[in-house]
């Protein structure tokens, strides 16, 4: 069967004059139901990638394949479409919309793509949340919940419109260890009993060896595609746990 | 999950995506409530005051022109030509040429008056005066006032001119009461003393003096007449001033005046006479309105492009505060038309809303200027503004409120919707 979604040679310079390379000739392959980490020091172009590989940016050279479909050629529109009905995203902070509910939150990509009646994504979202263990959570605002609850109400958007793939970037970069326990079991559950696959940015190598498959970057180039053994040294500094101030 | 196509496949409802733009749309107003009012303000007092002011000047200016239209006949026909008769010469060789050639002036007036005026009333709707101008002089203890009398068939001057409504003492119609009476401005009567009942002395321009009996008194509001017209009964006008059976003027009062100009033409191509029409008579006066209407219009246009900079002011602000939302909401799958309508129709919203509460404050503050009574010293009547109420003007106004709210929203709507998520998000982690 094709990969759920495969890389081909991408790489993405930042400016054609000086020559940033964010990404270096990266070629990678994600099939269904693995949970895939991407590891590597500051600066070493994980989130760049991840954010070529959820069509958020353009490789300026390579090809990223979502289901086999080559999404090269595709529209702003049309990228904007598959990010909405086949890709899910979590980042380390939560970007809710802070006008909104709980609920409000996980039914807006479904809104958007409107193949739901509104009761049904209302009741969707409900489910979602109580499944993700916020049931008493549902009708309160971004500002009224903890920084765990805010980013499980994260997950449960990025499950809205059932992704055929979840891109999650440092998910549990900017929460206590508690949460951060509470919000990995959640996406190991999503992919060991839900069927899910995940690919996750993630300076933790605990979390990381805990996953199926680990991509280590060095300077944009993918130095092991390899199960998660592998001995990587600890050189990432912990990311601090400060929200923007704006949050 | 089987491989089904990535690519858009059902176009999911524009309804239900309109919704949920309106849906943002209204979080985001709403949290910048107050400037949201002001900008709604903005634009409210911008077209509220566009369409007062239109409503006065369009109103004081057709009312001039409705004063202007009653206080001259629509169309004149005088004895004179425009141009010199073809001499014999010119109508034999095509190179003969005269020049400083002049009109003749007939004393027989216009040839065959009863001819014209029936084929006017028979070819024109409206109604006709035939009167002859004549100068005189009023001699009043020593004093000689020059006076231009008309002689005209009462009824009929009635019907062509506001004369019937300016009498002040007695009727215009008393001239047919005998044949030496005669009607005169009232501040020509108040110079010379006189009442109604009165003899005056008048002087023909062939030196004979007449007395004539004062029947009635007339003010028409214009000083000039006022103090230097008088009228006579035609005949008795034909009688001083030696010219029987003459008549020099045909006046005409259409019921359309604003079919004057072809009136005056077909008059004109078919008598060979003069005939003025009253907008020929106004050119001037009549440009000045064109230029004055453009200045207006110029001034409506700029008040609500200023009120625009308020839509765009608080949409900019609205866009820089939520850059972070819109990232989020393009990285879900927000298409960018999606960010570029979301913030037009917030603009759209404030110009809908501005334009609604303006319209209303346009009709109130249309009606309080027409209340607006105020005292002439030259009369006793009060003078109220004349105000006019035009569903053009506030078409008008809300157009263009409204055309620039969508092009003060647009610019940083635009902006925001170009934005590229990876840089927002980058940047908060």
């Amino acid at each position: 069967m094709t990969a759920l979604l495969e890389a081909k040679k991408i790489g993405r310079v930042l400016d054609e004059t000086i020559k940033v390379t964010l990404v270096d000739d990266v070629s990678l392959s994600v099939g269904e139901g693995e949970f895939v980490a991407i590891t590597g020091p500051s600066g070493s172009g994980k989130s760049s990638l991840l954010y070529l590989l959820g069509l958020l940016d353009l490789p300026t050279s390579g090809d990223v394949m979502i289901k086999g479909q080559s999404t090269h050629d595709m529209t702003p529109d049309e990228r904007a479409h598959v990010r909405l009905a086949e890709l899910g995203f979590i980042f380390q902070f939560h970007f809710l919309l802070p006008e909104f509910t709980a609920r409000g939150n996980v039914m807006l990509p479904m809104r958007r793509l409107a193949r739901l009646s509104q009761r049904e994504q209302h009741e969707r979202a409900g489910d979602l949340l109580a499944s993700l263990g916020l049931g008493d959570h549902i009708d309160k605002r971004p500002d009224q919940l903890s920084g765990g609850q805010r980013q499980r109400v994260a997950v449960a958007r990025a499950l809205a419109n059932d992704p055929a793939l979840i891109l999650a970037d440092e998910p549990t970069g900017s929460l206590d260890s508690k949460s951060t326990e509470q919000v990995f079991t959640i996406l190991q559950d999503l992919v060991d009993k839900a069927g899910r696959t995940i690919l996750a940015v993630t300076h933790d190598l605990d979390l990381a060896g805990r996953m199926d498959r680990r991509l280590h970057l060095i300077d944009g180039r993918l130095a092991s595609d390899a199960s998660a053994d592998v001995e990587v040294p600890h050189d990432e500094p912990p990311a601090d746990n400060r929200e923007p101030a704006n949050a | 999950m089987a491989d089904r196509d990535v690519r858009p496949t059902a176009k999911s409802s524009p309804i239900d995506v309109t919704l949920l733009l309106l849906d943002l749309a209204v979080t985001h107003v709403v949290a910048r409530g107050r400037q949201t009012l002001l900008a709604i303000l903005g634009v409210a007092l911008g077209v509220g005051f566009s369409v007062a002011m239109a409503a006065l000047l369009e109103g004081s200016q057709k009312d001039f022109v409705e004063q202007l239209i009653n206080a001259i006949p629509n169309v004149e026909i005088t004895d004179e030509r425009r141009e010199a008769a073809q001499q014999p010469a010119q109508l034999v060789f095509d190179d003969a040429q005269f020049n400083s050639l002049t009109t003749r002036e007939d004393p027989r007036g216009i040839r065959n008056p009863i001819a014209v005026t029936g084929a006017i009333r028979a070819n024109v709707e409206g109604r006709v005066s035939a009167a002859l101008q004549v100068q005189g002089v009023i001699r009043y203890a020593g004093r000689d006032t020059g006076v231009s009398l008309s002689g005209v068939v009462p009824e009929d001057e009635i019907s062509v001119s506001q004369i019937g409504d300016d009498m002040e003492a007695g009727l215009l119609t008393d001239l047919n009461s005998r044949a030496d009476a005669v009607v005169l401005g009232d501040d020509l009567a108040e110079s010379i003393n006189a009442e109604v009942g009165d003899t005056v002395t008048l002087v023909s321009p062939a030196g004979d003096i007449y007395r004539y009996r004062l029947v009635g008194i007339f003010d028409s509001g214009n000083v000039a007449a006022d103090a230097g017209t008088g009228y006579l009964l035609l005949s008795t006008a034909q009688v001083f001033a030696g010219r029987p059976n003459a008549v020099n003027t045909v006046r005409v009062s259409l019921d359309d005046p604003d079919t004057a100009p072809q009136v005056a033409s077909w008059i004109e191509s078919q008598f060979g006479y003069k005939s003025v029409s009253w907008q020929e008579a106004n050119e001037a006066l009549l440009e000045s309105f064109i230029v004055r209407d453009i200045i207006m219009y110029t001034v409506v246009a700029a008040i609500l492009l200023v009120a625009g900079f308020g839509i765009y002011n608080i949409i900019s602000t609205i866009t820089y505060e939520k850059t972070r939302d819109i990232a989020i909401m393009k990285s879900l799958g927000f298409y960018e038309g999606d960010m570029r309508r979301l913030f037009v129709m917030e603009g759209l919203a404030m110009g809908i809303a501005g334009s609604l509460v303006g319209a209303a404050l346009g009709v109130l503050l249309t009606i309080a200027l027409g209340q607006v009574e105020f005292v002439n010293p030259q009369s006793d009547d009060p003078i109220t503004i004349p105000v006019i109420f035009s569903p053009l003007h506030y078409s008008i106004a809300i157009g263009i409120a409204l055309g620039s709210a969508v092009f003060a929203a647009y610019m940083p709507a635009r902006k925001a919707s170009v934005l590229n998520p990876v840089d927002i998000i980058r940047g908060a982690t």
